[in-house]
């Protein structure tokens, strides 16, 4: 645990200097493309107005001041798979970003979807030694979690206290200063392979950046997606994406579930090129032109050219109707869907106050796709843009951005990690000098 | 047709994503962009202005620019006008004020002219300007001579405050005006002027003041007596003099005396010709006598 407290609490660290620095860069590592947004922080003071929620949600204390989405290369699943063609990806977005931006950025947070991450839920219980919660109690609860054996290879990208009880009273949000015996914390803790952080360390690194924070992009869109109510009452994000689908779940503001489905939108594309034995781009052009779900009459009628260049006349002047490309594009987002049905089952999503599901991502523009998640998923479906914030170009306010614009709120509004709270003091052990402080300054 | 060429690749090379971040960086934009441009301006001026040749040349031409500016006929001035002066004053700023017409206005110094043209005795105010069609206007207000003043060396005009006008050459061209003797005289010009105002006339044949001692007043007449006057209000003294003279008809300054002393203003004496002075001798004589003859009888 302590390497991980290290690392994270570097990333932390440095993001406390971006803030302070003021510019900072979002980046969302997808499958189809790379977006980078240029944040400036313009200080935590500067629009609040009185007590309660500032305007926009309390999130306009940043703006966009330059933005750029690029071809995603090197990456697969919402992996980085071939280093040196993300990295250029990453260069492409990040200088086109700078530039519109006009300032030089450093400091880049950055989120990916793939990974394989995994939810647990872990709790923790001990007695409090005063008849108050102090925080040094919180850290003591956090610190007691067990761990479970999480793997190796494996690495925590987060690990969220998302609830606390003091004695019998559950669904604390802050037991700070309230009197009790028995504290008790339920953590969510997410991990991925650590060779996918790994690699996008490397890199940003190799792109002369520091990297100042890692997230899961289906925790960021939902973020930008959901509104408040239903981060409260218990709601999951789909967020459809090129190479994966992520899934989280919330329930009482906190993310309490999140899992990732290995198919998405790129795969619909390829069902299209093999099935119609088209090229790629042009399958990616038929879909998202011509692409839909449910099939009408009017669809037979309807005629697609499917021309291509090979040379073979007769290959190169094919017609297909849109029937056909709907019948090839539903079985896989119906696979797509499944996948998400059997991961949100698995996470007891039917036991949710309210089961609304969000649909986000690029992949969820495909027409007539509430439909279908309806059948499969539940009937509360509705599709999630995300959150508008300063400064965001129109071209980068569609669904396909969630992710990026839920990474530039994380950035600004992170969540209490693990490594937030102070290590325990009987963790430190031998650094005698340093707990006499710690006494010194809690007791004075 | 098959693409031959591969695309190119359109991201930056790993060289041309540095250089855009160090051009990004503030301080290096603000170096390249302010810093550089006004360092190379001021060394290629500086560069040029090396040379001893070019800076003459560069002060040459300036110079010459400015001139034929300043030569052009709309600056000229070509006459001078002189407005309020006399005959003689005119020449004699003339003289003093060399000026080569025709002259660029930029070359005259007028304030100077002005303190020039005051230097003149006779000039009690002078402004000096510019009219259009190239004329210089000297107007000027001369000094009136009120009084002429004798002094140890020559005969000379005073205005009412005492400052010079000129010289005279004789008493007889300036008949009009009173006369003034002595030394510091002319210190205490209007002081006589008052006195002499109260005296013209009661006093027709007044001569003029005499300063005496640098400190009082004589007043002097052709035919009748000298008034010395008291150093502190003299024109009390005078007018008490007047009004002795001419109240009652007893015609004091008629009479047969020299000098009316009024130095002391508690105890005036009049000092009597050698002649009164007999006959008041032989009346106090007569007198006595007579005196002395009631008392026999």
């Amino acid at each position: 645990m302590k390497g991980l407290y290290q690392a994270q609490r570097a990333m932390r660290a440095m993001r406390q200097t971006a803030l302070q620095r003021g510019v900072l860069a979002v980046l969302d590592i997808g499958t189809w493309k790379i977006s980078c947004l240029v944040l400036k922080i313009d200080g935590p003071d500067s629009f609040a107005d009185g007590d309660g929620v500032g305007s926009m949600a309390g999130q306009s204390r940043f703006r966009v001041i330059g933005a750029a989405s690029t071809r995603s290369r090197g990456v697969r699943f919402g992996e980085i798979d071939a280093m040196a063609e993300a990295e250029r990806a990453i260069r492409t977005a990040l200088q086109s970003a700078q530039k519109m931006a006009q300032t030089r950025v450093d400091h880049v947070i950055a989120c990916f979807s793939g990974a394989s991450p995994r939810s647990y839920g872990l709790a923790g219980q001990i007695e409090i030694e005063d008849t108050s919660v102090t925080e040094q109690d919180i850290a003591r609860v956090l610190a007691d979690c067990d761990v479970p054996d999480i793997g190796s290879g494996r690495e925590v990208l987060h690990a969220h206290p998302v609830n606390f009880m003091l004695d019998n009273r559950s669904g604390l949000n802050d037991p700070r200063g309230q009197v009790g015996k028995q504290l008790a914390s339920d953590m969510h803790l997410v991990t991925v392979d650590q060779m996918a952080i790994q690699n996008l360390a490397h890199a940003v690194r190799r792109c002369d950046l520091h990297l100042a924070g890692v997230a899961s992009s289906s925790y960021t869109s939902a973020l930008s997606s959901l509104v408040e109510d239903e981060k409260e009452l218990g709601a999951a994000c789909v967020d459809i994406g090129g190479g994966s689908t992520g899934v989280s779940v919330f329930l009482r503001k906190h993310m309490i579930y999140t899992d990732c489905v290995r198919i998405g939108g790129d795969h619909v594309t390829a069902d299209l090129s093999m099935g119609l034995s088209i090229s790629t781009n042009l399958a990616e052009r038929i879909k998202t032109v011509n692409g839909g779900l449910i099939a009408t009459g009017m669809d037979d009628r309807e005629r697609i050219e499917i021309a291509s260049e090979t040379g073979d006349w007769e290959h190169d002047r094919r017609q297909v109707s849109r029937s056909d490309v709907i019948g090839i594009i539903r079985p896989r987002v119906e696979e797509i869907l499944e996948e998400v049905r059997a991961s949100l089952d698995c996470a007891g999503f039917d036991n949710l106050p309210s089961r609304q599901i969000v649909l986000t991502g690029g992949g969820s523009q495909l027409p007539g796709l509430d439909g279908l998640a309806a059948k499969i998923l539940g009937s509360q479906v509705r599709f999630g843009r995300p959150l508008r914030i300063r400064g965001l170009p129109q071209a980068a306010t569609g669904p396909d951005f969630a992710s990026a614009v839920g990474l530039s709120l994380f950035a600004a509004h992170p969540q209490d990690e693990w490594w937030d709270f102070e290590i325990p003091a009987e963790r430190y052990s031998g650094r005698t000098l340093r707990r006499a402080v710690r006494w010194m300054r809690e007791n004075w | 047709m098959q693409q031959v060429k591969p695309r190119r690749d359109p991201a930056p090379s790993r060289f041309a994503y540095r250089m855009q971040r160090w051009w990004l960086t503030p301080l290096v934009r603000a170096v390249l962009r302010v810093g550089l441009p006004a360092f190379m301006v001021s060394f290629a001026i500086g560069f040029y202005l090396s040379s001893e040749r070019t800076v003459e040349a560069v002060s040459l031409a300036y110079i010459e620019i400015r001139r034929s500016v300043e030569e052009r006929p709309e600056f000229m001035v070509h006459t001078m006008a002189i407005k309020g002066a006399s005959e003689e004053l005119a020449q004699d700023i003339r003289e003093i004020v060399p000026l080569d017409f025709p002259i660029s206005s930029f070359d005259l110094d007028l304030p100077g002219m002005v303190t020039l043209v005051s230097s003149l005795d006779a000039v009690a105010e002078v402004d000096l300007s510019i009219r259009p069609g190239g004329v210089l206007q000297v107007a000027l207000i001369e000094r009136d001579a009120a009084v002429i003043w004798q002094s140890r060396d020559a005969l000379e005009a005073l205005d009412a405050n005492g400052h010079r006008v000129g010289p005279v050459a004789e008493r007889e061209d300036r008949p009009d005006l009173p006369f003034l003797l002595g030394e510091g005289a002319d210190k205490f010009v209007p002081e006589a002027l008052t006195l002499l105002e109260a005296a013209d006339s009661v006093l027709p044949s007044l001569a003029g003041l005499v300063r005496m001692g640098k400190r009082r007043w004589d007043l002097v007449q052709n035919e009748g007596p000298r008034i010395m006057l008291p150093e502190t209000n003299p024109l009390g003294a005078l007018n008490r003099v007047l009004v002795a003279h001419v109240s009652s008809g007893q015609d004091l300054l008629s009479r047969d005396i020299t000098h009316v002393d009024m130095r002391n203003p508690l105890h005036p004496t009049l000092r009597l010709t050698r002649d009164a002075r007999v006959e008041l001798e032989l009346m106090r004589v007569q007198a006595r006598k007579q005196h002395f003859a009631q008392l026999e009888n």
